[in-house]
C-alpha cells in the first residue's frame, strides 16, 4: 500500500489546500531597545484596556471620563458666566481629584505587573534579548504615561476651555505649564508607588487593597494630624507632617514652586526652604521606587 | 565529547567544567558536553540540573566555573545576542487567560525584535505548524493543555531561532497528545531546521524523537551518545495478539512459533497488568518487526499491537556501569 505517491495534484483539484512548508525568517531582528519600546506601547495600551478584553476597558475608560466631566463643567460655567478665571486652578485639579487618581493607579498597577507574575509570563520576557532593567524601566514608564494621560487630559480640557472663554493668555499658559509639570511629578510617584506595591504580590485582588491603603491611609493620617496641630496652633508643624503622603507631598511641592495654593490646613504651604526637602523627597521616593523594582526583579528570574 | 564530528557537524551548544554551585546545593558539576545540531535529549530526574542548565544557557544565571557557548557565543558576555537567536519553552505555565493566542505570539514575537508586520505573519505562519487554527482568535483561557503547550511552542519558535530550549514539553499531555508534540519536536528539525534542546524525565520517548541523548543525574554527565546505537541494544518490543478457536491462547502459540524460528520472548515481569496477553521480546532490528507481523499473520491470528516499550530513567541508572563502558568506547 501507498507504494508511490504522485508528486504532483492531480489537475483540476482547485480547492486544494496547498502547506507552503515552513517559511525561514531574514528580515531584520531589532533589539534590545526595540522589544523595550514594544513592551513599552503594550503595558501602556494594557493600562487602558486596549488589546484586552472589553470587560478589562470599562473601568479604565470610566475613570479616565470621570476625570474630564467636572472640567469640562467648569469650563462651561466659566463661559456661560463670563468669569475672569477658571473656578480651579490647573494645579489645584489634581489634589481635588485625588481619588480617582488613586483608584486607577490601584487597579491598573497590578494590572501591569501582578499579572506577569502571577500567570509567570515574566520567565518568557527574560528569555528573550531584554534585561532586567529594560522590563521594569519600560512597566513604569508605561504606567507613568497613562497616568500622565489621565492626569493631563482634563488640564487640556481646561486650557482649550480657558482660550476658548477668552481668559488671559499669558496667565492661562503659564498655570497650565506649572499643572503640567505637577501632574508629570504626580504620575511618576504614584507609578512608582503602585507598582512597587503590585509587585509585591502575584494577586491582582491583594495589590489593589494595597495600594488603595497606603494612598488613602497615608493621605487621612496626614490630613488628620495636621488638622489637629492647626487646631493647636503649631502651624509650623504642618509642611513637616506633608512629608508623609504622596498626595500632601505633591501639594507641597506646588505651592512652594508651582505658584499653587494650598490644600493643606489654614493654606500654609512649605516655604521655599521646606519646599526644597519636598522636591528631594518625591524625586528621592520615585528613585527608591525604580530601585526597589530593580531588585525585586532581579530575583524574579526564570 | 561523545559525538563524532562530522564536516556538517556544527556544535550549537558546548560547555567546559560548568559548575553552578548555589549556597547548600551543586546544581552542576563540571559538566563537560559537546552538541550539534539536531534534536538533542536532556535526561534527568527532577532536580537533576536541567532547567539550571538551560538557565546557564540563556544567559540569564552566571556560571560559578567553566564556561559556555551557545551558537559559538559566550553565554556570560553574549546573553542578549543568544536570546535573539534562541526559543525557550517553559516548563510550566506562562500564558496569560484573557488574550487569544494570536495576540500573545504577536507580542512575544515583537519582544524578539520583529517588526510589527513580521510579527504578524510569523504569528501566523507558526501558529499553523504548530496546529493551531480557528481557536487561535479565542482567549487562551479556554484551551486544553495540548493547546496550551502548542501556543508554549509558538512563543518559542515565532522569531525562527537557531536553536529551542523545551523544558519538559510533553509534561501533563495525554498519550496522544505526547505522540503528536514528539512528532512536532521531530518537525522542528527536519522541516524548519532549527535545532532543539529537549529536556525530560522519560528517557523512553526521547529516545524516538532524538538524534542525542544526554543523561544527567546529580548536576554530573552520566551519559552521552547518539540514539541511533542506544536504542538498538535496549529496544524492547511489546506483542499482544487475539486468540482464535485454533490458537485459544494466541500469545503462547506465537511464542513458541517464534521460538521456532529462533528469536526467544523475554519472561513477562507478573504484576503488571495484562502481562500475560503481552509479549515482551527484544528487537534486533528490522527484521524482528517483520518476523512478528510474519508469524502472527502466519497463525490467523489479529495483532493488536506492537510497541516500542518505553524505558524509564531508572533503567539508566541501573546499567550504569554497562554504559559507562559504551559512552567511553564512543568517545573521542
Amino acid at each position: 500500500m501507498a507504494v508511490e505517491n504522485p508528486v504532483t495534484a492531480p489537475s483540476g483539484d482547485q480547492t486544494r489546500i496547498h502547506n507552503i512548508g515552513y517559511r525561514t525568517y531574514d528580515g531584520p531582528r531589532l533589539g534590545r531597545s526595540y522589544a523595550t519600546r514594544s513592551l513599552y506601547s503594550q503595558s501602556l495600551r494594557g493600562a487602558y484596556g486596549l488589546g484586552r478584553s472589553v470587560k478589562s476597558k470599562v473601568l479604565p475608560m470610566l475613570l479616565f471620563v470621570v476625570m474630564c466631566v467636572p472640567a469640562a463643567i467648569m469650563v462651561a460655567v466659566a463661559v456661560a458666566t463670563k468669569a475672569n478665571d477658571l473656578p480651579v486652578d490647573y494645579t489645584r485639579y489634581a489634589i481635588i481629584m485625588q481619588a480617582v487618581i488613586s483608584l486607577y493607579v490601584a487597579s491598573q498597577a497590578p494590572q501591569s505587573v501582578s499579572r506577569d507574575l502571577r500567570f509567570k509570563t515574566v520567565p518568557l520576557y527574560f528569555s528573550r534579548p531584554i534585561e532586567t532593567a529594560d522590563y521594569v524601566r519600560a512597566k513604569y514608564a508605561a504606567l507613568a504615561s497613562a497616568m500622565f494621560i489621565l492626569t493631563a487630559a482634563p488640564l487640556i480640557v481646561l486650557y482649550v476651555g480657558a482660550l476658548l472663554a477668552k481668559l488671559d493668555f499669558a496667565d492661562q499658559t503659564k498655570g497650565f505649564g506649572q499643572g503640567l509639570v505637577s501632574v508629570a511629578l504626580l504620575s511618576l510617584l504614584f507609578a512608582g508607588i503602585g507598582l512597587v506595591i503590585a509587585a509585591v504580590t502575584p494577586r491582582r485582588g491583594f495589590g489593589i487593597a494595597a495600594v488603595i491603603a497606603v494612598l488613602t491611609i497615608s493621605y487621612g493620617a496626614v490630613s488628620t494630624v495636621q488638622a489637629i496641630a492647626d487646631a493647636q496652633g503649631s502651624s509650623g508643624a504642618i509642611p513637616w507632617i506633608g512629608l508623609f503622603s504622596p498626595v500632601t507631598l505633591i501639594d507641597g511641592l506646588q505651592s512652594a514652586f508651582l505658584g499653587a495654593s494650598s490644600a493643606f490646613p489654614g493654606a500654609v504651604g512649605p516655604s521655599s526652604g521646606e519646599g526644597v526637602v519636598y522636591v528631594l523627597a518625591v524625586l528621592g521616593l520615585i528613585a527608591a521606587c525604580y530601585g526597589l523594582l530593580m531588585r525585586r526583579y532581579k530575583k524574579v528570574g526564570l | 565529547m561523545v559525538r563524532v564530528t562530522t564536516v556538517d557537524d556544527v556544535t550549537v551548544i558546548a560547555t567546559e567544567s560548568l559548575s553552578k554551585r548555589f549556597p547548600r546545593v551543586t546544581a552542576l558539576d563540571r559538566l563537560s558536553l559537546d552538541v550539534g545540531a539536531g534534536v538533542t535529549g536532556l535526561v534527568g530526574a527532577n532536580g537533576a540540573g536541567k532547567s539550571t542548565m538551560i538557565k546557564i544557557l540563556l544567559g540569564l544565571s552566571p556560571a560559578s566555573e567553566g564556561r559556555a557557548e551557545v551558537l559559538g557565543l559566550d553565554v556570560a558576555t553574549k546573553g542578549a545576542a543568544i536570546r535573539e537567536r534562541v526559543g525557550y519553552m517553559p516548563e510550566h505555565d506562562c500564558l496569560p487567560p484573557d488574550v487569544s493566542a494570536t495576540e500573545f505570539v504577536v507580542h512575544m514575537a515583537r519582544m524578539s525584535g520583529l517588526p510589527p508586520t513580521a510579527a504578524r505573519e510569523r504569528t501566523a505562519d507558526t501558529l499553523r505548524h504548530v496546529g493551531l487554527y480557528e481557536e487561535r482568535y479565542r482567549p487562551i483561557g479556554g484551551y486544553s493543555t495540548g493547546m496550551k503547550q502548542r501556543v508554549k511552542l509558538a512563543q518559542a519558535l515565532v522569531h525562527d531561532p537557531q536553536l529551542v530550549f523545551l523544558d519538559e514539553p510533553t509534561n501533563g499531555l495525554d498519550p496522544v497528545g505526547r505522540d503528536d508534540m514528539l512528532g512536532l519536536i521531530r518537525r522542528i528539525y527536519t522541516d524548519f531546521g532549527i535545532s532543539v534542546l529537549v529536556t525530560s524525565h522519560l528517557l523512553g520517548e526521547l529516545e524516538r524523537t532524538c538524534d542525542h541523548v544526554v543523561v544527567i543525574d546529580g548536576g554530573k554527565l552520566l551519559r552521552s551518545s547518539s540514539t541511533t546505537d542506544f536504542t538498538q541494544t535496549t529496544t524492547t518490543l511489546a506483542v499482544e495478539v487475539t486468540d482464535s478457536d485454533e490458537h485459544p491462547d494466541g500469545t503462547r502459540a506465537v511464542r513458541e512459533a517464534l521460538h521456532a524460528r529462533g528469536v526467544e520472548a523475554l519472561d513477562s515481569q507478573s504484576g503488571l497488568p495484562g502481562a500475560g496477553h503481552i509479549l515482551l521480546l527484544t528487537a534486533q532490528g528490522e527484521e524482528t518487526y517483520d518476523l512478528v507481523r510474519d508469524v502472527v499473520a502466519d497463525l490467523g491470528l489479529g495483532l493488536v499491537r506492537m510497541e516500542q516499550r518505553r524505558h524509564h530513567i531508572s533503567e539508566v541508572f541501573t546499567n550504569e556501569d554497562e554504559q559507562r563502558k559504551e559512552a567511553v568506547g564512543h568517545g573521542s
